[in-house]
C-alpha cells in the first residue's frame, strides 16, 4: 500500500514538473529612451534651470512620474549638487495620479489623505492630480529654510509638470499621511498648481 | 571660523533689523505721517491711532528650526525680534510680538496674535544657513478681494497685493544697502492666516554675505515687476536676485 501511494505521488510530482515551462514565453519589454525634463534648483541664485535626459522611461504614467522625480532627487543627492538633499531615488515612495475633482479644483484644502485605492485615469483626457508619497526619511534629513524647501516643492511641482502636461495639481503626503510642512517652514497641506511652476524663462536647453 | 561667521552673522542681522526699519518707516507715511527720527516716541491716545506692527519670531520651544553654526533659527529669530522691536519701538511704531522668549507657539497662534492686532505690517522673522544674503517672501495665494469672514488658510489671500508693496518696500531698502535680496512667494501656514501686509523675512548665513556682490539694478523695475506676479487664476512664486540675472521659477496655490 505504502509503495503504491509513494509510486502514484512521484506520478503527480512528475505531471507537476511538466506541467510548468520555465522557458520565457514573452520577452521582457526594454522601455525606449525619451527624453526627460527637470527643473533642478540652485540654493547659490535661488533659480531652476531646465535639464534633459535621454532616460528608458516607463510606459505607466504613475512609473514615469515616480522614475523621474527619483532621478531629480538623486542630482540633489550628489555630492556636488546645487541644491543637496539627502535622501535620492528612494525618497519617492510612490506618485499617484488622480482626476482633479471638479469641486475641489478651488478648495484650498482638505486634510484627508488622498485615496490610494482610486483607479489611475490613463483613459481620460481631462487633468491630473499627482499625490507624491515622501519618505519620511526625506523630509527628516530636508535643510530647513523657507527658501530652500520652496525650491525642492517648485522644482518636484515643474518636474512633473514638464513631462506629463496632463499634471495640473500636486499634493504630498509623507509616509502615506498628511503633514503640515516639509522641515518646519513650506506647506505641504496645500494643494500646489503645477503649471504655475514651470517658466518658460527658467527652462534652459 | 566658526566665531567669525557667527559675529559676521549678528552683524548682518543687526544690520537687516536696521533696514527692516527703514523700510517699515517708509511705508508708514502711506497710512500715518512717521515721527522724526530724533523726537522722542509719541505716546499716542489709541493704540489704533499708531503705526503697529507685529514680529513673529518663528519657531521656538521643542521646535528649533534650522541649525545655524552651533546655535537654532529660534534663537536667531528672536534676537532679531528683540532687536527690530527696540529699534521700531524708538520710531514711534508700536511693536507687537508673537513671542519673547523660548516658547513654543503653533502657526495658528502666531495668526491670531497678528489678527488681533490690527497690523499695518506683519513681519514673520526666520533664519537660514543655505542661500545667501535676505530671503523675503509674499505668500504665494491668488490675491482676492477682503471679506469680512474669510476662510482661515486662505486668509491672506484679501492682504497679498498689500503684502507684496511691503516687500517691495522692504526689498527697495535692503538694495540700497547692498544686501543681496531674493524676493519669492511661499505657501507658510501662519503667514497665510494673517489678516495683515505679512511678509516672512529669511536671513541667510552669513559667509555666503560675504562674497562681493554687483551694484542692485535700478528699483522701479524690481518693484514692476514683483507686483505683476499675480496671473488671473493661480499665484505665483517669482523669484529675482538682486544682484544676478537668475532663471525665474514660479510656485502656484490654489
Amino acid at each position: 500500500m505504502g509503495v503504491v501511494l509513494w509510486q502514484l505521488r512521484e506520478r503527480a510530482h512528475q505531471r507537476l514538473i511538466t506541467g510548468q515551462n520555465s522557458t520565457p514565453t514573452q520577452a521582457p519589454e526594454v522601455a525606449p529612451p525619451k527624453k526627460a525634463t527637470f527643473l533642478v534648483a540652485n540654493d547659490a541664485d535661488s533659480s531652476l534651470l531646465g535639464q534633459e535626459q535621454i532616460l528608458p522611461l516607463p510606459q505607466d504614467p504613475g512609473a514615469r512620474a515616480r522614475l523621474i522625480l527619483g532621478k531629480l532627487l538623486d542630482i540633489y543627492a550628489a555630492s556636488n549638487a546645487l541644491h543637496p538633499v539627502p535622501g535620492g531615488a528612494a525618497s519617492i515612495e510612490e506618485v499617484f495620479l488622480l482626476p482633479v475633482p471638479s469641486s475641489e479644483t478651488s478648495r484650498p484644502t482638505s486634510s484627508r489623505p488622498a485615496s490610494a485605492s482610486r483607479p489611475p485615469t490613463e483613459d481620460s483626457t481631462g487633468p491630473q492630480l499627482a499625490v507624491v508619497n515622501l519618505s519620511s526619511a526625506f523630509v527628516a534629513g530636508h535643510p530647513a529654510g523657507i527658501e530652500t524647501e520652496s525650491l525642492t516643492v517648485l522644482s518636484l511641482c515643474g518636474t512633473l509638470h514638464a513631462n506629463l502636461p496632463r499634471v495640473a495639481q500636486v499634493r504630498f503626503l509623507v509616509d502615506g499621511q498628511p503633514r503640515a510642512t516639509l522641515a518646519g517652514h513650506a506647506d505641504l497641506t496645500r494643494t500646489y498648481l503645477a503649471a504655475g511652476a514651470v517658466s518658460p524663462e527658467g527652462a534652459q536647453q | 571660523m566658526r566665531s567669525t561667521n557667527r559675529s559676521h552673522a549678528r552683524r548682518t542681522a543687526l544690520q537687516a533689523a536696521a533696514f527692516l526699519v527703514a523700510a517699515t518707516a517708509l511705508l508708514a507715511p502711506a497710512q500715518q505721517p512717521a515721527p522724526a527720527p530724533s523726537a522722542p516716541p509719541v505716546v499716542p491716545s489709541s493704540p489704533t491711532s499708531r503705526f503697529v506692527v507685529v514680529l513673529d519670531a518663528a519657531h521656538g520651544g521643542d521646535d528649533s528650526g534650522a541649525r545655524i553654526d552651533s546655535g537654532s533659527e529660534k534663537d536667531v529669530a528672536l534676537a532679531l525680534s528683540v532687536k527690530l522691536r527696540s529699534l521700531l519701538a524708538a520710531r514711534g511704531f508700536q511693536v507687537i510680538t508673537t513671542r519673547e522668549s523660548d516658547a513654543t507657539l503653533d502657526a495658528v497662534h502666531r495668526a491670531e496674535i497678528a489678527n488681533r492686532s490690527g497690523a499695518q505690517a506683519c513681519l514673520s522673522l526666520h533664519a537660514t544657513e543655505s542661500g545667501s544674503g535676505i530671503h523675503l517672501f509674499a505668500s504665494s495665494l491668488t490675491p482676492a478681494a477682503p471679506t469680512r469672514i474669510p476662510a482661515w488658510k486662505t486668509a491672506q489671500g484679501g492682504f497679498v497685493t498689500r503684502s507684496l508693496a511691503l516687500a517691495g518696500v522692504v526689498n527697495s531698502a535692503l538694495q540700497h544697502a547692498n544686501i543681496p535680496v531674493t524676493v519669492g512667494r511661499t505657501a507658510l501656514p501662519g503667514v497665510d492666516s494673517m489678516t495683515c501686509p505679512a511678509i516672512a523675512v529669511e536671513i541667510a548665513s552669513a559667509a555666503s554675505c560675504q562674497q562681493p556682490r554687483s551694484p542692485a539694478p535700478p528699483i522701479p523695475p524690481t518693484r514692476a515687476r514683483l507686483l505683476k506676479l499675480s496671473p488671473p487664476h493661480c499665484s505665483s512664486g517669482r523669484r529675482r536676485h538682486a544682484s544676478r540675472d537668475t532663471s525665474l521659477s514660479n510656485g502656484s496655490l490654489s
